[in-house]
């Protein structure tokens, strides 16, 4: 039995007649840091997803803990924090429900919201609603979810979109803090990481023409 | 490890959520009613004032004009969730999914449902309806909108992950509403007459207890299809 936290079997992933990757395996250990690397349209998004369980490999399965995902999903799903391109925010409620909807949804700690949202420099605009709200702050209401979390899997779809330099790096930070409590970290980003750079593995995908 | 909610407070969260949202966004709940009022309006306006006419038509009018402000309203249901991205969120979240999904459908038909179930027998004074059909009217309301709700929810979770999907919800839901509006506007025809109408409404009852037992499983199926 290996220890592994989350492992990809053979997936194979095809859109629009092209193969984005093909027996794809690897399994992720407890204090992984991976980043998935890859020109656009080489299928980063679409493997994270298929990770995450919201999209069907065309073959192949993800298991998590030596479950398939998709048997298991409730075990799963207490144990992952998914945030996509699309933030989850809902602009019609305030930063301070946001938050903390999305906080119970998930099962996580919702005690202490005001203290979550000064994690994420955002004091003063609990109640502002979130259309009023810019691109990255509107990011940072969902990325908040990630200082309250206690799970052991993160997959984060380019997290550092719209942040700025210091958010990034009090990001990475957290990321190493997570990894050393025994958790994982899986994204996907353009931008080489600062902190934490000698521990990040890089799995890249290429751009096929078959 | 998590702090797993109880099955109420999950229902009760999405359901809470929902409203708020729909109450910031006003013209979500006034467009489907507004709809239902002036089309319900403008038979009387174009058929004339002939009374006799409008009271047997009365009941059909009510209940295509409730059909297609229902129909007119679904796409809310998960389009906007759909777009920013809280869909995909909750169908990862370790709570089941067919109680969220029920709870969105139920905040969609009190948001739809209840004010037309409130404005139709208003209306039906402008058509002449029967006096003893008003009871039926309102009983075959209360019955056959929630079953609007549900069913067309399970055609919006087909189509959501579609550009222009309204056309092909329309296409899909339209037929099986067919049922509800058969049974519904029989009631109301026999409550007129005065003869007996428990026969179509325990025909729409078992209709709507299929429908919440049923639907919202296959809503929350087809809700991974679409984004899949």
């Amino acid at each position: 039995m290996s220890k592994a936290l989350l492992s990809a079997n053979a997936l194979t992933c095809i859109r629009e007649d092209r193969i984005l990757f093909d027996q794809l395996s690897f399994d992720i250990l407890p204090g992984d840091l991976i980043q998935i690397e890859g020109p656009n349209g080489a299928g980063k998004t679409s493997l994270l997803r298929i990770l995450a369980g919201l999209s069907r490999p065309y073959d192949g399965c993800v298991e998590y803990a030596g479950k398939n995902i998709e048997r298991d999903r409730e075990g799963y799903y207490e144990n992952l924090l998914y945030i996509g391109h699309l933030a989850g925010v809902k602009g019609e409620l305030t930063a301070q429900e946001n938050l903390d909807f999305n906080l119970q949804m998930h099962g996580d700690h919702c005690d202490n919201i005001e203290a979550a949202l000064s994690e994420v420099k955002l004091t003063g605009f609990e109640d502002a609603l979130a259309s009023h709200l810019s691109a990255g702050q509107n990011r940072r209401i969902a990325l908040a979810r990630l200082w309250q979390s206690e799970v052991k899997v993160w997959i984060l779809d380019e997290p550092f979109t719209a942040i700025d330099k210091a958010g990034v790096s009090e990001l990475e930070t957290l990321f190493v803090q997570h990894i050393d409590n025994g958790g994982t970290v899986i994204f996907t980003s353009h931008q080489d990481l600062q902190i934490g750079a000698q521990r990040l593995k890089r799995i890249t995908l290429d751009y096929n023409f078959y | 490890m998590t702090h797993s909610i109880s099955y109420w407070k999950t229902f009760s969260n999405v359901l809470r959520r929902d409203l708020k949202v729909a109450v910031r966004n006003k013209g979500d709940i006034f467009n489907p009613l507004v709809f239902f009022v002036i089309v319900i309006t403008l038979f009387p306006l174009g058929i004339g004032s002939d009374s006799q006419v409008l009271t047997r038509i009365a009941p059909g009018i009510i209940w295509v004009a409730a059909l297609l402000s229902a129909l007119l309203s679904l796409e809310r249901l998960f389009k906007n969730d759909y777009n920013d991205g809280s869909l995909e969120q909750m169908l990862l979240s370790p709570q089941p999914l067919f109680i969220m999904v029920f709870a969105k459908v139920l905040a969609h038909w009190v948001l739809t449902g209840i004010p037309i179930i409130i404005i139709a027998p208003l209306l039906a004074v402008l058509l002449h309806l029967e006096e003893a059909a008003y009871g039926a009217l309102i009983i075959t309301l209360l019955l056959g909108t929630p079953i609007l709700s549900l069913i067309g929810a399970v055609g919006v979770a087909l189509t959501v992950g579609i550009k222009k999907g309204g056309v092909l919800l329309s296409l899909l839901v339209l037929p099986l509403y067919i049922p509800v509006l058969i049974f519904a506007t029989g009631a109301i025809e026999a409550a007129a007459l005065a003869m007996p109408y428990a026969g179509h409404l325990a025909i729409i009852a078992a209709l709507l207890t299929g429908a919440i037992t049923l639907t919202p499983f296959a809503i929350g199926a087809a809700l991974r299809v679409s984004t899949n």
